[in-house]
């Protein structure tokens, strides 16, 4: 997996929002501007054929990082490239046909898909845009294939996403971003809203597509153990920066950071567990109001002195591994 | 389990009045609670979890309506009570959490005028003595500096602290029951295991049964002491929790553990049930399970299995284990 090659780069990534007052509501009561920083220094790499997945609370920054990677959002700072093409490059971004190289799955199936088009028409709707298809009966050929692919069948072409279920809906979406040959989908909370027993058949549906295409994936959930199911790298998010980030498996068996840590230890899981009380206190602090130095400190049980005065920034711990913290070595 | 029963539920039916007829929503089922249990309810969506919850609160609006069985609590019948009775014994005697705690607090009002609005409808209590005791519930739920906290408006307060909010609101009165629904769904993992954890310590402290609802399976083997598994409004297994979770009998029930990511067992596939849940208008006859069930045989496509519930502390409503259900 090492020797692959590298799709999306981001580094040094920064993001910032304005969420200022209205300028009259300044003026009158003497108001400075406000930005939220939503994402702040985020490096990350996605190889090709990897599934890489982010983790994190509400208002972590998760999100912004999806959209930031697909190009809906450009960033503040630092760059984001796709197979070396800067995003904000416009003109090298249609040279390269990147849009093409480069989907999105969203989490709401329902509010994704076009209530008022048919299935056809939705999973047809790249190749159009993109010129991808000579003729209409070769649309109509290539809509078929791709929804027999996610495993619906050819007759469903003719509906609307009304007649379908959840699970069904987000395979729609799954087929539409699959229409442009994709080699990289960036997948945000792909089944949080699905029942259990759909959110299996669409995790698994998600591997089989990526074994027999060789699709990279940047899957973004608060799930961790969805994400340890289906990521090969991880990285864990807080306050809009990485603070952990590394292979899955060892980054969840041996947590470093002490949110990493917490977060292992809320997840309620299925081995029913002698009843320990968790370890977990306080809550996310607002991202327009953050701490000092590291965003953790007021809820870390390590911090000291410099976590509170200094941005901690991310180390190489081996093995892949990068740990952004002061009172950790790893 | 040999206490006597806090909440006990026998065979109840819900249907919901349609211009096609009567739908049943809640079919035949039965389940007990004793003090201080906290008894899970699983499903998927639509599964009938949170319309048993309504039914046992007396909340059910039309369409909907308790069409068979009947609801004791302490031995009371309270299914066929008038508006009234049901006004004197909510919020008194049952009391509820819901799913978003912005939707359950008026955001007009401080914390404390909520608290102490409840706690004077339902005891002989003064005002200072209300809010005193809004200060003291306030603070078991752990809400920190809770004498600044109880002058406060809901949006002042984090989605945590709102639902720690609502949980005190539940225990203005001291029930006997709280009805949880989906208590922790709106909430991130870090703070929906404090909130766990707050459950569970008050069912313990106070004796109060709880009926957790919910989706998460993981919540429930954190939290409850017993599970119920419900499929297509039916009961389809209870049992104690660790039972139900580590070997469960109903193939449903097993589809639906091996569909759950756990963490440190990494597998290539997740088990799937192919299909999705059929609608109340489309319920199969038999086992409403049977045309997704990979163990289904001859009598599953004709006839209901026995249901769930009755004497047996583990119990499946299945053909397979119908022959032999004294385990």
């Amino acid at each position: 997996m090492a020797e692959a090659r590298t799709l999306l780069e981001m580094a040094s990534v920064g993001r910032d929002f304005d969420v200022s007052r209205p300028w009259l509501d300044r003026v009158i009561s003497r108001l400075p501007r406000q930005q939220l920083v939503a994402v702040d220094d985020f490096s990350l790499e996605v190889r090709a054929g990897e599934t890489v997945a982010l983790v994190g609370e509400s208002g972590c920054g998760k999100s912004t990082v999806a959209r930031l990677a697909v190009g809906l959002h450009a960033p503040s700072r630092g760059s984001v490239r796709f197979e070396g093409v800067d995003l904000r490059d416009e003109s090298a971004v249609r040279a390269a046909s990147v849009r093409q190289r480069l989907q999105m799955i969203f989490q709401d199936p329902q509010a994704s898909l076009n209530p008022r088009w048919r299935v056809a028409d939705i999973v047809a709707e790249p190749l159009r845009v993109h010129g991808l298809t000579a003729s209409r009966r070769e649309t109509r050929a290539r809509v078929e294939a791709l929804l027999s692919q996610v495993g619906l069948s050819a007759t469903d072409a003719g509906k609307f996403p009304h007649e379908f279920s959840g699970g069904q809906r987000q395979r729609i979406s799954i087929a539409r971003a699959l229409s442009s040959s994709p080699a990289f989908i960036v997948c945000d909370e792909p089944t949080s809203a699905l029942d259990v027993s759909v959110r299996a058949q669409v995790l698994n549906l998600m591997g089989d597509l990526q074994a027999s295409l060789g699709l990279a994936y940047l899957f973004i959930s608060h799930n961790l153990a969805v994400v340890e199911h289906v990521a090969h790298r991880v990285g864990v998010m807080y306050l809009g920066r990485l603070v952990e980030s590394g292979p899955t498996a060892e980054v969840l068996a041996h947590p470093a950071h002490p949110y990493t840590r917490m977060l292992l230890a809320a997840v309620p899981d299925l081995e029913v567990k002698e009843r320990a009380a968790p370890a977990v206190t306080g809550e996310i602090p607002s991202p327009i109001d953050r701490p000092s130095g590291c965003g953790f400190h007021p809820r870390c049980p390590l911090a000291h002195a410099r976590c509170r005065e200094e941005i901690p920034l991310a180390r190489p711990a081996g093995a892949g591994r990068s740990v952004a913290c002061h009172a950790v070595y790893v | 389990m040999t206490q006597t029963p806090l909440l006990e539920v026998q065979r109840l039916q819900v249907e919901f009045a349609t211009r096609r007829g009567a739908l049943v929503a809640i079919d035949d089922v039965s389940f007990s609670i004793a003090p201080g249990e906290i008894l899970g309810m699983v499903g998927e969506s639509g599964a009938g979890k949170s319309v048993t919850g309504a039914a046992v609160l007396g909340l059910l609006q039309p369409p909907a309506r308790i069409s068979g069985g009947r609801i004791c609590l302490e031995g009371n019948r309270i299914d066929n009570l008038p508006p009234p009775a049901w006004q004197r014994l909510r919020g008194r005697h049952i009391a509820a959490i819901f799913q978003d705690p912005l939707t359950a607090l008026d955001p007009l009002f401080t914390v404390g005028q909520q608290l102490t609005e409840t706690m004077l409808a339902h005891l002989p209590m003064t005002r200072q003595q209300a809010r005193d005791r809004a200060v003291e519930l306030l603070t078991e739920v752990g809400i920190p500096a809770p004498e600044r906290r109880v002058d406060q408006y809901p949006h002042q307060l984090s989605g945590g602290l709102r639902q720690r909010v609502v949980i005190a609101l539940a225990l203005c009165a001291d029930p006997r029951l709280i009805i949880a629904d989906e208590p922790t769904t709106a909430l991130d993992v870090s703070t929906q295991a404090q909130i766990v954890a707050l459950l569970r310590r008050l069912a313990r402290e106070r004796g109060t049964a709880v009926m957790l609802i919910t989706h998460d399976m993981g919540v429930i083997a954190d939290t409850a002491d017993r599970v119920a598994v419900l499929y297509a409004g039916r009961l389809v297994e209870i049992g104690p929790v660790r039972e139900v979770v580590h070997a469960p009998r109903h193939p449903y029930t097993t589809g639906l553990m091996g569909a759950i990511p756990r963490l440190g067992a990494r597998r290539a596939r997740l088990t799937q049930i192919d299909g999705a849940m059929p609608g109340l208008d489309s319920i199969p006859a038999g086992c409403a399970f049977h045309p997704r069930c990979p163990r289904r045989f001859d009598p599953c496509g004709q006839d209901r299995p026995p249901e769930a519930g009755a004497m047996d502390p583990h119990s499946v409503s299945c053909w397979l284990h119908a022959g032999s259900s004294d385990g």
